[in-house]
């Protein structure tokens, strides 16, 4: 490095940690060097986000968040967004990488949780960052949810009138807090322009507050690996972890591996298949909102079905309640329970590795009921026919797999960890 | 209107209710998403073409026979250059609607004049071939087929019916083309204790067209209508072929970079 530039660098690192920073998260942060595929989507999700926002900034340029009727009779919003796809230049590209990326965004994260499972990630002294992890996640669906109301079509509107109003099954409260979150009486104007304003200002500042801590608290403990062995266990003489490798220049050059993959397959639906099959963009989202006319069978996006199908499983009142108000609770807690997993979780292993045949038959069993659960939320109810009770039974188990697994994580026959990562 | 607040209905919808909501669509002559969940339909595979004569051809069927109740409202009639359209031939030719070439294609008669005519406000039809989409095929098929199963009807306010949207608001347009249809109706036994109708087609009096033309005319005008649908969707293929292209490069690249720092590491 030239003179010139040093003293510039030591100029600022005199008055902001730069290279400190840069050593403490990159070139001297030190992650196991066993890295295997399930690690891409840490990063991926992170790349994913900044898709979104930069994507975002340039909807919002020609987006307008109006629900009145245009000379056309149609919604400003919808013509908005077909105003985008047709007249902006480029518009169709940055409209179909939001859309197709929230859907992307879903996936990574779905991935980067499983890998969480798969390997312990979760437990001690890892606790907070899977803490910030679920409220990411909790973030991302609250972020998710908004937004898919901005395109004002058919799926949007009345997707948005059942979530809401299942808040109203909330006891005392519930009437009232629907009230203030749609601000009327039904989806309306108001609850267009709230949601506006929630979708691209006051989630994404806590996402993206959430997203820091999550990294901050990783790299104060160091990352989990696949054997979930902690390589700061065994140092040498200088205080680098045997098993550690810089994640600058290592990491970053095999995480640029796995975006450019990503990017193929993103590019691929991107550019080939944008509606996903109806799963990405549902086909009655191309009609306009209509609150005269109530579509057949209203099913969230393919990313919340699991949770959806837990709330159409509960069908007994129970105490005098509702029997959505429980319906509710239970989709609630099903993705709030997720947060409880590092106490859980009793095995004396962290990594799937070396844990018992139990937990890895509960694991493979709770993936085939939440793909279950996927499947059956998008399907329209038969009134306590096959894929209600399938849907009941799944959602038991799903709890099952939870509840449970403080006894059978402890009474399992697991293999002794060993001493350093394996390669 | 209970479809209209929906509290507390959404999760346990009573078969008899979610009958009465349909029927209820149906008799507003609602459009689009009053079928979905009917009865299955037995859709035509649509021979959907981006060939710029069928599509050219499409466009003239479309702007002659539809643009006058319905709208396209988001596309603009220069944009019909992309499927080879001169700017004079727009003008001199398809220019009915609007003054200038750069106006959308937009129409004189109003929503509730559609209301009270028709009974509902034809639907705007840019985005018809997208919204249409259903398990049973593509939102192609759909028009593909409902656009050959109109039928005379003298029990309907327009005189025609549809076997595929049954009551529809929409008269058949295309009738001088086709000719006229009746309906064989046949009751038939359901095998669940019910009755079903089947409605089978003939053709009593051929228009202009044979049967084979006909079927042409409106393969291309659903054409017309799935570019309409999209009309970046071919340059958006093309675009993406590249991009893939580029991205295995890059993967290959960007692997053997990653080899390349990690050879020491064992």
């Amino acid at each position: 490095m030239t003179t010139k530039s040093q003293a510039l660098l030591n100029w600022v690192d005199e008055r902001f940690p730069l290279t400190s920073t840069w050593k403490a998260h990159l070139s001297e942060y030190y992650a196991p060097k066993n890295f295997n595929f399930w690690y891409f989507f840490g990063s991926l999700a992170l790349m994913v986000l900044v898709i979104q926002i930069v994507t975002g900034i340039f909807l919002v340029m020609h987006y307008k968040p109006d629900a009145s009727l245009n000379a056309s009779g149609v919604p400003v919003a919808f013509a908005a967004v077909e105003y985008i796809m047709r007249d902006v230049p480029g518009g169709w590209l940055i409209r179909y990488m939001h859309s197709t990326g929230a859907s992307a965004f879903f996936v990574v994260v779905y991935m980067h949780m499983f890998r969480g499972m798969l390997y312990g990630s979760y437990r001690k002294p890892r606790e907070l960052i899977w803490l910030f992890g679920v409220g990411i996640f909790l973030a991302l669906m609250a972020e998710a949810f908004m937004g898919y109301l901005l395109p004002w079509g058919q799926m949007s509107f009345w997707g948005a009138q059942v979530i809401v109003n299942l808040f109203s099954a909330i006891p005392v409260i519930g009437p009232d807090l629907a009230l203030v979150i749609r601000g009327d009486f039904v989806v309306s104007d108001a609850t267009l322009n709230r949601f506006f304003s929630f979708h691209v200002i006051a989630v994404p500042l806590v996402l993206i507050g959430l997203v820091l801590a999550h990294i901050v608290a990783l790299h104060e403990v160091g990352s989990n690996n696949p054997d979930g062995v902690e390589i700061k266990k065994k140092k040498d003489a200088n205080g680098i972890p045997l098993d550690g490798i810089p994640f600058h220049p290592y990491y970053t050059v095999k995480d640029i591996v796995g975006v450019v993959g990503f990017l193929f397959v993103f590019s691929a639906v991107l550019f080939f298949a944008p509606e996903g099959g109806g799963y990405f963009l549902e086909y009655n989202n191309f009609l306009p909102a209509d609150p005269l006319v109530t579509p057949p069978h209203i099913a969230p996006v393919w990313y919340f079905t699991p949770f959806y199908s837990l709330l159409r499983a509960v069908t007994y009142p129970l105490f005098g309640l509702d029997a959505k108000f429980w319906g509710v609770i239970a989709m609630g807690a099903g993705v709030v329970i997720f947060a409880f997993l590092p106490w859980l979780d009793r095995s004396p292993v962290k990594s799937i590795r070396y844990k018992g045949p139990i937990f890895k038959t509960a694991l493979v069993l709770f993936v085939i009921i939440f793909f279950i659960l996927g499947y059956l939320g998008v399907q329209p109810p038969d009134n306590g026919g096959i894929k209600d009770r399938t849907t009941q039974i799944c959602s038991v188990l799903y709890f099952a797999f939870f509840l449970l697994m403080p006894f059978y994580s402890k009474m399992d026959k697991c293999k002794a960890e060993p001493e350093r990562v394996t390669s | 209107m209970q479809s209209r607040t929906g509290k507390g209905d959404f999760l346990m919808k009573t078969r008899a209710m979610k009958f009465v909501k349909r029927l209820l669509a149906a008799a507003l002559f609602a459009p689009v998403v009053a079928m979905a969940a009917g009865a299955a339909l037995n859709l035509d595979k649509a021979p959907v073409s981006t060939d710029p004569a069928a599509l050219q051809n499409g466009a003239k069927v479309f702007i002659n026979y539809c643009l006058n109740c319905h709208s396209a409202s988001f596309v603009r009639y220069n944009r019909l250059k992309d499927i080879g359209l001169s700017e004079d031939l727009i003008k001199d030719n398809l220019l009915f609607t609007a003054d200038k070439i750069g106006e959308q294609m937009k129409i004189g008669m109003t929503r509730d004049n559609g209301k009270a005519w028709f009974g509902a406000a034809p639907p705007d039809l840019t985005l018809v071939a997208r919204a249409r989409s259903s398990e049973f095929g593509s939102g192609a098929d759909w028009l593909y087929t409902y656009l050959r199963q109109f039928y005379r009807d003298p029990s309907r306010p327009t005189g025609w019916n549809n076997k595929v949207f049954e009551n529809v608001g929409m008269p058949h347009v295309l009738w001088e083309l086709q000719g006229d249809q009746v309906a064989n109706v046949e009751e038939k036994d359901d095998g669940h204790g019910g009755k079903h109708k089947e409605v089978s087609l003939e053709l009593k009096k051929p228009g202009v067209q044979s049967a084979a033309e006909y079927d042409k005319t409106v393969a291309d005008l659903v054409s017309f209508l799935v570019w309409m649908g999209e009309p970046m969707a071919e340059s958006r293929k093309n675009i993406g072929t590249f991009v893939l292209i580029f991205l295995a490069g890059l993967f290959v690249l960007s692997y053997l970079l990653k080899k390349n720092f990690w050879k020491d590491i064992h």
